[in-house]
């Protein structure tokens, strides 16, 4: 472990005078809940919640090759993204293995931002950095450059029009313009990890507490509430997004996470892990890796990341993230398992939960989705 | 947070009261309930097992995390609470009352069972 002191976002104070129980989390300290994460979750899912997530990468890239300086670090097709529009991708490395899942914004013709996860940061920052030789682009860590606020959950439309005169109806889903949310210049992009209708402001750390505080008094009389990064974890789990780390690692490709849709073979260029990459396509055509499935508990205990997941005896997967939903009122998991045991409704899959076999059902991901 | 006086407390943040015809009620602090979050899920003993002080005798299941849940005292168990395992999160919302654990038939004692002054002194240390 770094014994390095945490970092603290320009909400730090904020936090603490919410009660907030903060956590230790890559190297930040993060809010973990301010009361009751169940309750936080709820108000996701039926009104609005309020998240900071100042701890993420921002990553500018610009230039007149920044477009393919992205499409050759990247296995997206970043060129292709409008200016406004943003785009989910990872970045591999030679061998395949994913280093991290991104968000890639395209503010303008020639330049970028890249959102990396904050366990993260550095090592993404530091491969785009050495990627970027010999073109004409410069990436340029913005880290400290922004906060990151996000409003989450059905209200938050309504919410947020209150404080800006920005399109939001003209703002698609993974879309992002520049604004002005309550008298603070932002970055506002309809994009979030919760499965909900939600937007994400970037915003200079010096408005964050300002941009927190307007935001909490238009929610209020529709029930907003501030969030941490626990109810963070059970709404993506319940929209069965992935986690680096979980369901990520350097350990596996695109391919093996079942998300090979990601990779552009055909997009122009040469790109960092495209022959290994190739070679995984191919490999996953004719001998299925292991699946990322949904499995929902019979019982009242909780599959947690790591666990074996068992049939007939045999191990037949792991979990790799697993906790009670507030949705479904049963444990939920996601876990990679053989391709003989992935169709949903499978019988007699279990999970070893310290020792006893708990059944539990396969399903489809996601476990939730949210009506339109 | 105040702990109520009248109980007494094991390092592992599980309370006890005084027995009554030997037979004490046990459940977790408040604080040890704050520091899980939500608990979801109570596994407890049986009636008529035996529990030892200091050792395990059931789960704590929260959002995040499981704990093993300890006997502040050795003694045989009289009565579970079904409340609880019907809805674990009385063990958050009322620790000291409604969300009680077990009742136990005390047969011995630690001798190093905290009282609340000396229980809040170990929870700020």
């Amino acid at each position: 472990m770094s014994s390095s002191p945490l970092r603290r976002t320009a909400l730090d104070a904020l936090h603490r005078s919410l009660g907030a129980t903060m956590t230790d989390f890559a190297g930040w300290d993060m809010p973990l809940r301010y009361g009751s994460e169940r309750d936080e979750h709820v108000a996701v899912r039926t009104k609005a919640g309020l998240f900071d997530l100042s701890h993420m990468g921002e990553i500018t890239v610009t230039g007149p090759e920044a477009d393919r300086f992205l499409n050759h670090a990247l296995v997206g097709d970043i060129a292709s993204v409008r200016v406004g529009r943003a785009r989910y991708t990872m970045i591999c490395r030679e061998d395949g293995g994913i280093l991290d899942d991104l968000i890639v914004y395209r503010l303008a013709d020639a330049e970028y931002m890249v959102v990396a996860n904050a366990s993260n940061a550095q090592v993404v920052l530091d491969a785009l950095t050495e990627r970027a030789a010999g073109f004409a682009a410069a990436v340029r860590d913005d880290r400290d450059a922004y906060a990151l606020i996000a409003v989450q959950g059905p209200e938050s439309p309504g919410i947020l029009k209150s404080l800006t005169d920005a399109d939001l109806d003209g703002l698609k889903y993974y879309a992002g313009l520049p604004g002005t949310v309550a008298g603070v210049p932002a970055l506002i992009a309809r994009t979030g990890y919760t499965g909900e209708d939600g937007f994400e402001l970037f915003v200079a750390p010096e408005h964050a507490e300002k941009l927190w505080q307007a935001l909490t008094e238009a929610g209020a009389p529709v029930g907003l509430a501030p969030c941490g990064l626990s109810c963070r974890d059970t709404l993506r789990l319940e929209a069965g997004m992935p986690l680096y780390g979980h369901e990520l690692s350097t350990s596996l490709t695109p391919f093996d996470a079942g998300l090979g849709r990601v990779v552009k073979f055909e997009k122009e260029g040469d790109f960092v892990g495209r022959a290994a990459l190739e070679e995984a396509a191919a490999r996953a055509q004719e001998n299925p890796p292991r699946v990322l499935v949904g499995l929902v508990a019979e019982g009242r205990r909780v599959p947690r990341a790591g666990y074996p997941v068992v049939a007939g005896g045999e191990v037949i997967g792991e979990v790799t993230s697993g906790a009670p939903s507030p949705t479904l009122g049963r444990p939920i998991a996601m876990a990679y398992v053989d391709a003989a045991h992935s169709a949903p409704g499978t019988p007699g899959v279990g999970v070893d939960i310290r020792g006893s076999h708990e059944p539990h059902e396969v399903v489809a991901l996601p476990f939730y989705k949210r009506q339109k | 947070m105040s702990n109520p006086q009248q109980l007494r407390y094991s390092k592992e943040h599980e309370w006890l009261s005084d027995a009554e015809d030997g037979v004490a009620t046990v459940g977790i602090t408040e604080h040890a309930a704050n520091a899980l979050g939500d608990v979801v899920f109570v596994q407890l003993p049986e009636v008529g097992d035996t529990v030892t002080a200091g050792e395990t005798c059931g789960e704590l299941e929260s959002t995040k995390s499981v704990s093993d849940l300890y006997s502040p005292v050795t003694g045989e168990i009289t009565e579970v609470n079904e409340d609880v395992v019907n809805d674990p999160s009385l063990v958050n919302s009322e620790p000291f009352e409604g969300g009680w654990l077990f009742k136990v038939r005390v047969s011995e004692e630690p001798a190093d069972l905290l009282s609340a002054d000396e229980y809040d002194a170990h929870v700020a240390g």
